[in-house]
């Protein structure tokens, strides 16, 4: 069985390389792209915990088994949020084409002082 | 038995008609304001006469009858000051020369406030005037009447400075008002010491514990009932206008003529000698304190009659001559003769208001000019103002048999009995009503005989080097012809008499005049003295009381204290009847030396005075000059004031310390967002990377903290 820390350390690596992309990329639908990397490599810690747990059940003082959800239902609500933002953020991005015509976000700062 | 009075319905009335006046008056008729302002104010007096009538000594009602709302109104620890109302002999005479006389002032302001703008504004300060005034007479404690005295200076300031669109109106308002506040802050310490001592204001609680001779003995020196008095004596020459706080009266004249009336001559400026006769139970115990009473008195009256004699602005003359006689009354209380103080309260109250309303007449007659110098042969023109004026005339200046001439006589003889340096007192008081009479027949004279000499040259040709400290000196006084109509044109050409809702008043205080005195006619003159046997219960150090007398038996002092019970009772101590008309004579032919020389120097030879003023420039200088008191004030107390203020308070604690905290916290907040500001860079990667780094910091944070 694959220990959990491989889950994590893979997780990290995600999450690195999201940051980074976030970080060093111009084209915002890379920035975009990285945004959901970062998402996903957290979802993937948490169903990695999930499976951690359920081999891990807690026990109360009753001597019934605990398994928590908890790590399942968050990765549901990460999706439901990621699809959320898509749209949204996709929309923008086609505004963004629109008024600007570039995808470069270096050229996106009309808020600057 | 007891019966109730309401008497707080006397003041109170008048509120309201300033209430209505103030706050809706400005959509009101002229017709309507004034309708308002005379009912409430008349049916004050009604209620005042209605309310002396029926609690008059015999009618059953025990004086003093006081009457308490049931309500408290401060109460602190054992200290409480009710809304309480004192009505006795004194209050009595008081409350009816208030409402009675203010009545007639409202009347006649109708009239000569007619073509003013403000007439609401006016008649609602006149209404809170009376209102005030009422309070201040009626109080049954110190802190109520400090309450009126200071509702009346605010009506003072507000009614002075009416004409606010003159920078001299409005600069007499406030000169008017932080002199009062000096005198003020002597009746606060009063106040001050006589709740430490007596534990109460109230002053039948006051009075009472005064009587007790074994607790509150006579204070031979400088105890704390002297300086108590003191104190109240200081808020006195505040108010009533006495050295060295007199300063402001002559400039009240600012103020409309009716108000110089009601406010600076006939009520709010004898609030001092009522405070002081009202008083009089301390100031009995204090014999210092009395001296200096009869010392500034006699200084006053003195003085400022001599200041008088040189003015040329009708309504200063009257305004000094106001000083002056209030200098007799402080004077006649010094002497502990508080019964022909308020006498002579009383028939100045009626002469000097006329004389006020009078000159107001002729100012109004000749189109607002004040000038006597510019006036002159009115006599046929303006008959019933002239007539009246010769009744107010004739009668402060002491002839007999008119009302003045009883109540100066009593203050006179008063004077002379006391066993304080009587005679050199009375002297000086004799020379006063001299100069009295000189000065009000010099304006008779000038206003109503003569050439009538509308653009007479004011140019000064004699005084050419100090014509201009003149005019700083008088301010819109004499001078400037351009200033002419600044208090009350309205545009009249030729001389006009007065209607006659003005003429009617000028009358009635004119008959008041001539009868006034004859409640205190002297015994050598036929009559019983009413007024002092009126006001002797109240005056009386120990009104009946059998256990004070008692009292004063067993104390060592006893002898003292009896001493001072002759003092305070001058008039017991018996000056002999031959004596007695050698006096009278001695002021009537005063009197009438004053009229003799004012005929021969402004009538007979009117050439004469500018050669005597060439002669004496010196002394005449002076005297214009107001012995250069107000400079001298301004010298010592506004100037450096005003340099410390500027130097110090403005431009070291306020510019300096507070404007420069504030300004350095505006400058730190600006300068440090300044800097921040460059975080907003508009570059969308750099906010990420603040993220970024935030979003490490917290998580190095929460490594740290679990790791320790």
């Amino acid at each position: 069985m694959v220990p959990l820390s491989w889950y994590l350390v893979l997780s990290a690596i995600l999450f690195s390389l999201g940051v980074f992309g976030f970080l060093l990329k111009r084209n915002i639908i890379t920035i975009f792209m990285s945004i959901e990397l970062m998402l996903n490599a957290v979802n993937l810690s948490f169903v990695a915990f999930a499976n951690f747990w359920h081999s891990h059940p807690a026990k109360l003082a009753s001597g019934v088994d605990v398994v928590p959800l908890s790590g399942h239902v968050f990765v549901f609500f990460v999706m439901v949020v990621a699809a959320a933002e898509a749209a949204v953020g996709l929309a923008i991005i086609i505004a963004v084409f629109r008024t600007r015509e570039t995808l470069n976000v270096d050229q996106v700062n009309l808020l600057k002082l | 038995m007891t019966k109730n009075l309401n008497l707080w319905v006397i003041p109170l009335l008048p509120l309201i008609g300033a209430a209505i006046n103030g706050l809706f008056g400005r959509r009101f008729k002229n017709a309507l304001v004034s309708a308002v302002a005379l009912l409430f104010t008349g049916v004050s007096f009604g209620w005042a006469a209605w309310a002396v009538w029926t609690a008059w000594p015999g009618s059953g009602i025990a004086l003093p009858h006081i009457e308490t709302l049931p309500f408290p109104w401060i109460v602190a620890g054992n200290f409480s000051a009710p809304f309480g109302f004192y009505l006795d002999q004194l209050s009595m005479v008081m409350v009816l020369v208030v409402t009675g006389v203010g009545f007639l002032i409202h009347v006649y302001s109708v009239g000569y406030m007619g073509h003013e703008g403000g007439y609401y504004r006016f008649f609602s300060y006149l209404n809170l005037f009376m209102f005030f005034m009422l309070t201040l007479v009626l109080a049954n404690n110190y802190l109520l009447m400090f309450v009126g005295w200071e509702g009346v200076g605010l009506a003072s300031y507000l009614l002075i400075g009416f004409y606010f669109l003159k920078d001299s109106a409005a600069n007499a308002g406030k000169k008017a008002f932080i002199v009062n506040r000096i005198g003020d802050f002597g009746f606060l310490i009063g106040m001050f010491l006589i709740v430490q001592h007596f534990g109460t204001l109230n002053y039948d609680s006051v009075f009472n514990a005064l009587k007790d001779a074994a607790q509150f003995p006579v204070d031979p020196g400088w105890g704390w009932l002297t300086i108590s008095a003191i104190c109240l004596l200081i808020g006195a020459t505040g108010k009533s206008a006495q050295v060295p706080l007199y300063v402001w009266l002559p400039d009240a004249m600012e103020g409309p003529t009716p108000v110089s009336a009601l406010i600076h001559a006939a009520t709010m400026v004898t609030a001092g000698v009522y405070m002081i006769a009202r008083s009089h139970a301390i100031f009995n115990l204090a014999p210092h304190a009395l001296e200096l009473v009869f010392v500034i008195g006699c200084l006053t009256a003195f003085f400022a009659a001599t200041m008088g004699v040189a003015q040329t602005d009708i309504k200063r003359v009257l305004a000094y001559s106001t000083v002056s006689q209030l200098g007799y009354m402080v004077l006649a209380c010094g002497v502990a003769a508080y019964a022909a103080g308020i006498f002579h309260l009383m028939t100045h109250a009626f002469f000097k208001a006329l004389l006020f309303l009078g000159a107001g007449s002729v100012i109004h007659a000749i189109g607002g000019e004040q000038d006597m110098r510019r006036m002159g042969g009115l006599r046929k023109k303006i008959p019933v103002t002239f007539w009246v004026m010769t009744v107010a005339t004739f009668t402060i200046a002491g002839f007999p048999p008119l009302a003045a001439f009883f109540s100066k006589d009593e203050i006179l003889s008063g004077v002379y009995a006391s066993p304080h340096a009587g005679h050199l007192l009375w002297a000086i008081g004799v020379i006063t009503a001299g100069l009295t009479s000189f000065y009000m027949f010099r304006l008779w004279f000038m206003t109503f005989f003569g050439e009538y000499k509308p653009e007479a040259d004011l140019g000064d040709a004699h005084l050419a080097p100090a014509g201009h400290a003149v005019a700083a000196a008088h301010g819109s006084s004499g001078h400037a012809a351009s200033q002419a109509d600044d208090d009350h044109g309205h545009g009249h050409s030729g001389v006009h008499e007065s209607p006659w809702i003005m003429l009617a008043p000028l009358v009635i205080l004119a008959a008041l005049s001539i009868v006034g005195g004859w409640v205190g006619i002297p015994r050598i003159l036929g009559g019983h003295n009413a007024i002092e046997h009126f006001l002797a219960p109240v005056m009386e150090p120990s009104p009946g009381a059998i256990q004070a007398q008692e009292l004063v038996k067993n104390v060592p002092n006893a002898t003292e204290i009896a001493h001072e019970y002759a003092e305070a009772h001058p008039n017991a101590a018996e000056v002999k009847t031959s004596t007695e008309w050698v006096l009278t004579g001695i002021s009537v032919a005063a009197a009438a030396l004053g009229l003799f020389l004012a005929w021969l120097l402004y009538y007979k030879r009117p050439e004469l005075p500018d050669r005597i003023t060439a002669k004496a420039r010196g002394l005449y200088l002076l005297v214009l000059h107001k012995y250069y008191v107000d400079e001298g004030y301004g010298a010592l107390f506004v100037k450096p004031l005003l340099a410390l203020s500027t130097v110090v308070l403005w431009r070291g604690m306020d510019q300096g310390l507070i404007d420069g905290l504030v300004n350095g916290a505006g400058s730190v907040s600006k300068g440090v967002g300044n800097e921040l500001r460059r975080m907003q860079s508009g570059n969308i990667r750099s906010y990420a990377a603040w993220v970024v780094v935030g979003g490490a910091a917290v998580v190095a944070i929460m490594i740290w903290l679990g790791v320790r």
